[in-house]
Order: C-alpha cells, then structure tokens, then sequence
C-alpha cells in the first residue's frame, strides 16, 4: 500500500511547526511506522536542529531535486528510532530551487518508501508553501489560539480547498487552560467554531518543549510531559485510533462543588 | 457610580470574547476579498446611481457584510425628499 503524505503548515510563522512534524514523525515511528519527515522550509532549514541531526546532514531536497543524488542518499537515518528518515532543506539555495512539479515528484518516491512522510512547510502563502502542498495527500493546519494566527489559518484553509487539497485538519498549539478558564484565551471551541475545520489535536503550552528543542531531542522521546502525550495521541489518531480529545483540567465551579458536597462527595 | 448602579452595569466581555468577535469580522472580509477601499468605492457608486432617482444621504449610507454573507445597503434618504414623497 502507498504511504500517506501530510503537509504541516499555517500560514503564520512560529506558531509550532517545525515542533509539531518532528514530535509526530518521531511519535509514528516509535508506534512502527516507516516515517521520512521533510524540512520544505528551503533557505531557512530548522527541522534538521530541533530534531538534532543538524551535523549528519550531506545532501539535501535541492540536491535530489537537481540529480545531484538519489533520495536515498539524501535521507539521514534516526538511530532513536527504528524507521525515522529526515530529508532536510538546502541552506544556500531559496526556495525557486524547487518546483511544485519537483514536489509532486519526490512525494511520489517517498510514498513508495514509506508509511508516511511529513512535509513541514514554510510559513506564508507564496511558492515555498505552494511547493509545500503541492504532492501532499492531507494537509494539517497548526495554528495557536491567538487572533493573527487564527486569521492567517483560515487564509490557509482557504487556499488549500481552492487546490482541492482541503479541507484539512486542525492542531491547536500552545493553549494555556489557566488563561482560557480566565477567558484571556481562545478556547478550542472558539477557535473550532471559527475555522469550521476537523480538529486533530490540542496541544498544551509547556515548558518542557524549550528544554526539548534546546537538546535537539524531540518531547515524545521522553514521554511524559503534558506535550508529549497530546503530541503522542495526535500521532496515533493520524494512524486511524480512535483517541479521544485532550481536555485541559478544568476548575470546578461553585455549583458543582455544592452540587458534590450535597451528595456526599465522589 | 453607585453600587447599585455597578450591580446592574453590564459585566464587561472576557478579552477572548473581544478576541474572537474581532476575529469573526476580520474574517468575513477577508472571505470574501472586500477591502475598506473597495467598500468605498461601492458606496461612490451606489449613490451615483440611486441618485438619479433619490435624495440621498452620503454620509448615513452603511453597508456591512453579515457573517453568513450577506451585503447589506443601509441607505438614509434626505429628510427633504422623504418629505416631499409622502406629502
């Protein structure tokens, strides 16, 4: 059976990315699966550094793109995991190095090779993104619960439908409970009812994802982080489980607390 | 203000309700690709032609564009030629 290809973009930069397709490359890996993740972000390479195999790196996309080599050379091995494969970004080059008919032709050699191969896009709207999406199967939207990135999403949903890629699916990243208890934050349902896509995951904000991105050592590595897990279950929803959806803790309020101690507690 | 005055007042909307309905505006323009300039223009155009017929009201002259997309032209006439229609 081919494999699956998945684009991971927003629209808006620095909503979490780059985090998102190393922690579920890593995640489906770790359940088995035959995973190749792509740093499509040409000129500004990073998934290389947040995964850390910034310093195994010998050919990149452009070089396979160019004939320079073959897939299989450019791809570097994870050692963490049983079949984890990065094809990073050129450095020195911009993104016209690659067309979005150079995309659909690549994305055609990893189907072949693998279960799944995750493609993390550059943000924006322009040739980088449209090479981003161009061989994708799926799109997957990440976007954070503040105003800009909500905006830009809902332009990103739009241009993926136009390309009959759509309508995509949602992760939500970095939302604070606390601050949506307060309701200093979007809350999912906010953002959901919004961007009318199908949510695919909330992520929490967590500290422990700096640490991560500090050792090069993706969060679901280590497992038990509040990140880690909602990251783990995203990865195993896109496997077809059927998990249900993280919910922050919420405070209980006054009348449910009457309501508990009247009934003698639970 | 007094304090019955504050009991009654209106508690003011949570940062995330002002968040999301600022949202939901930005986002019906942009849906549809209505820019404020080409709003104006619109206006300029309506009353070009509507004025033909009718006093009208430049400056009372709203359009919005409703969530479920809707355009719609709230166009005042001048208070004379109302007069002189019902007269």
């Amino acid at each position: 059976m081919p494999g699956k290809v998945i684009t991971i973009t927003s629209g808006k930069g620095g909503v979490g990315k780059t985090t998102v397709t190393a922690n579920l490359g890593m995640a489906l890996a770790q359940h088995g699966q035959r995973v190749a993740v792509v740093d499509a972000d040409i000129g500004l390479r990073n998934l290389d550094v947040v995964m850390g195999l910034e310093n195994r790196i010998v050919y990149d996309l452009v070089d396979v793109v160019e004939g320079v080599c073959r897939l299989r050379q450019a791809l570097i091995r994870d050692r963490r995991v049983n079949e984890l494969y990065l094809l990073p970004a050129a450095q020195t080059r911009d993104k016209t190095a690659v067309s979005p008919a150079d995309m659909i032709q690549v994305c055609e050699q990893l189907r072949r090779e693998f279960d799944y191969a995750l493609i993390d896009s550059p943000a924006g709207i322009e040739q980088g993104f449209q090479n981003a999406v161009a061989g994708a199967d799926e799109v997957i939207i990440v976007t954070t619960p503040e105003v800009s990135a909500v905006r830009d999403a809902d332009r990103i949903i739009g241009l993926i439908e136009a390309q009959e890629k759509g309508p995509g699916s949602l992760i939500i990243n970095r939302l604070k409970p606390e601050m949506v208890r307060r309701g200093d934050m979007l809350s999912t349902e906010d953002v959901v009812e919004i961007l009318a896509i199908k949510l695919l995951g909330i992520v929490p904000e967590d500290e422990a994802i700096v640490i991560s991105t500090n050792r090069g050592t993706p969060i679901v590595l280590d497992g038990r982080s509040p990140a880690a897990q909602a990251l783990d279950n995203i990865a195993r929803r896109i496997m077809g489980e059927d998990i249900p959806m993280y919910q922050p803790a919420r405070e209980e309020g006054f009348f449910s607390r009457l309501a508990r101690m009247v009934r003698g507690g639970e | 203000m007094s304090a019955i005055a504050k009991l009654f007042r209106r508690k003011q909307p949570t940062s995330s309700q002002v968040a999301k309905e600022r949202l939901q505006l930005v986002l019906i323009h942009d849906r549809v690709k209505l820019s404020p300039d080409m709003l104006e223009r619109i206006k300029d155009d309506l009353v070009a032609s509507i004025s033909k017929y009718l006093d009208i009201d430049r400056e009372g002259l709203q359009i919005t564009l409703t969530q479920n997309k809707r355009l719609i032209v709230d166009m005042p006439l001048r208070e004379r030629s109302a007069r002189r229609r019902s007269g």
